[in-house]
């Protein structure tokens, strides 16, 4: 199995139906239960969300410029680590993805291993 | 590296909505009610953040102090940005020093003890007599029920623009009378609280007395409904005997909810409903805080009302219905609320006590209920029960045009199959089911 980063885009927090503390909890609840199934599937390694702000660094002297980064549906909510046999495998682990019906997208990018 | 997340089970149920409403009150009360829609605001983006960061880091060790944190904070940010512009207008340093006092009242609304008390207070502003009845129910589950315009609205099958509207009234009422989330004054409550009792009565009846097919989230009303009363119950200051009548009719109500339908979704009439799936544990709740509401040395319509739902969750059997009490609460009842309704399940009540004559009679006396499906339904009723087929016939076709609810019309419906096939003896009753 090699390593995989699930890298996704815009989703939920754009979304109009979320509006309804219901509707945001219920999605939540759909998030559970693909990480459960990547989980017992032993596919989930680890994954942060990421906040909304952020600054940018660089050139050489180390310019610091204020986010955002890209408009609201284009911008990276969060990332997961998962485990697939290759990047066909990887692809299928995103089928489960909660924000699709949100127009959000799934980035899926192998890790780098250093071959000795 | 983030930890796992956790079971889904371990969310309670309605977390988010439950904690929108309170955190919408306490917000409300921290920044006034001219800064409604900001409170609003904050709440919606707390919940954002929650289940954004949740979703992939799982569900913190206290879900609810994380919210409150996070409001607090965007609440404390959003009153430095408030003052630095009323600085940058004003610059008086007098001016900048009376403002910074709300930190300190941040940490006092935000504490434990004093959330509930919050919510108590939103609820009397949202019930405020001066704001239309209307408006003050959409505007009580938009806050503290943690409802969307469009839920709300699908409840009450109307549209969305509908209840926008009427919450947008509300919110311009408030503002126009300023009106405060301070709690009443000894001398208010009483006419605060009939307001407030109205609005959560109006609520669990509409999701108890279904006009439309949507179950779920008629008994997510009736279970708001039911949440909100506790907390008047549960307070000091309004722990009075009608409020406890009015959670009495509640609990003894809701107790036939899982025998009211069928699997498939068809109305079971009280009679044929099976006794046993009456919820006990609601029952002798509702008895216990009907004991509550009898210490009130006067009558008021929840505890007649709640007497009557006793009569019949006291009755083992149908047969076993004691119709002579019932016939007496229903009188009295009427001579507090003298309505055709009150008046159609006296009747029934007669039919059953005396005979279907008597019943008939009765029914026959009562103006103004041309339009109601359930009196034309008795009528069938009292007609199958004396074997007279057409009369009850032209009854039950009667009824059926007069409603459009799918459940009811297929009942109509067998009931004109007897009628036709000159009859069970022992017709079905409806609509006895309170």
């Amino acid at each position: 199995m090699e390593k995989f980063m699930l890298i996704f885009h815009g989703g939920s927090d754009v979304a109009p139906e979320m509006k309804s503390p219901e509707a945001m909890q219920n999605h939540m609840q759909k998030w559970f239960a693909w990480i459960e199934k990547l989980q017992k599937e032993g596919r989930y390694e680890s994954g942060e969300a990421l906040l909304p702000h952020g600054k940018f660094v660089s050139g050489p002297n180390k310019l610091v410029t204020d986010g955002p980064f890209a408009e609201s549906k284009e911008l990276v909510g969060g990332y997961f680590i998962v485990l697939a046999k290759d990047l066909d495998d990887a692809v299928k682990l995103t089928h489960d993805y909660p924000d699709f019906i949100f127009n959000g997208k799934v980035q899926v990018r192998p890790v780098q291993k250093i071959d000795m | 590296m983030a930890q796992p997340p956790k079971n889904v089970e371990q969310l309670v149920g309605h977390l988010f909505r439950i904690e929108a409403g309170k955190m919408a009150a306490v917000l409300t009360r921290l920044l006034g009610t001219e800064h409604f829609d900001t409170a609003e605001d904050i709440v919606q983006d707390t919940l954002l953040k929650a289940m954004e960061s949740w979703r992939m880091r799982g569900i913190p060790d206290n879900p609810s102090a994380w919210m409150y944190k996070v409001a607090h904070n965007k609440a404390i940010d959003w009153i430095r940005t408030e003052q630095r512009k009323t600085k940058s207008v004003l610059n008086d340093q007098r001016d900048a020093e009376v403002t910074s006092d709300p930190f300190s009242g941040a940490e006092a609304v935000f504490a434990e003890e004093e959330i509930q008390d919050s919510v108590l207070r939103m609820m009397f502003a949202c019930c405020h007599p001066s704001i239309p009845v209307e408006s003050q129910v959409a505007l009580t589950l938009k806050t503290l029920g943690g409802l969307s315009v469009a839920e709300i609205g699908h409840a009450f099958l109307t549209t969305e623009e509908t209840i926008a509207k009427r919450i947008y009234r509300a919110k311009e009422k408030i503002k126009e009378q300023k009106i405060k989330l301070d709690p009443p004054s000894v001398f208010e409550l009483p006419q605060r609280l009939n307001s407030l009792l109205r609005v959560l009565y109006l609520l669990f009846n509409e999701g108890y007395h279904s006009s439309s097919g949507d179950v779920l989230i008629r008994e997510d009303l009736c279970a708001e409904a039911m949440r909100l009363t506790y907390l008047l119950v549960n307070h000091s200051a309004t722990n009075l005997p009608k409020v406890n009548a009015l959670m009495a009719l509640m609990c003894l109500q809701s107790s036939r909810f899982e025998a009211r339908t069928s699997v498939s979704g068809e109305i079971i009439l009280l009679e044929n409903q099976d006794r046993n799936k009456w919820n006990q544990m609601l029952i002798q709740k509702g008895l216990w805080f009907l004991e509550k509401a009898s210490t009130s040395p006067t009558l008021n319509e929840y505890l007649v009302e709640a007497s009557i739902a006793s009569v019949h969750a006291l009755a083992k059997r149908f047969e076993d219905t004691s119709w002579d009490k019932l016939i007496a609460l229903y009188d009295v009842l009427l001579e507090m609320k003298p309505s055709p309704v009150v008046s159609l399940n006296r009747a029934i009540a007669i039919g059953y006590a005396l005979s279907p004559e008597q019943g008939i009679k009765e029914l026959q006396k009562i103006v103004k209920l041309e339009a109601n499906s359930h009196y034309y339904v008795a009528l069938g009723n009292f007609y199958l029960k004396l074997y007279n087929y057409d009369a009850a016939l032209t009854s039950f076709q009667n009824a059926l045009a007069k409603t459009f609810h799918t459940p009811e019309r297929e009942l109509i419906e067998q009931k004109i199959i007897l009628s036709k096939q000159s009859g069970l003896p022992n017709g079905t009753d409806f609509p006895t089911a309170l």
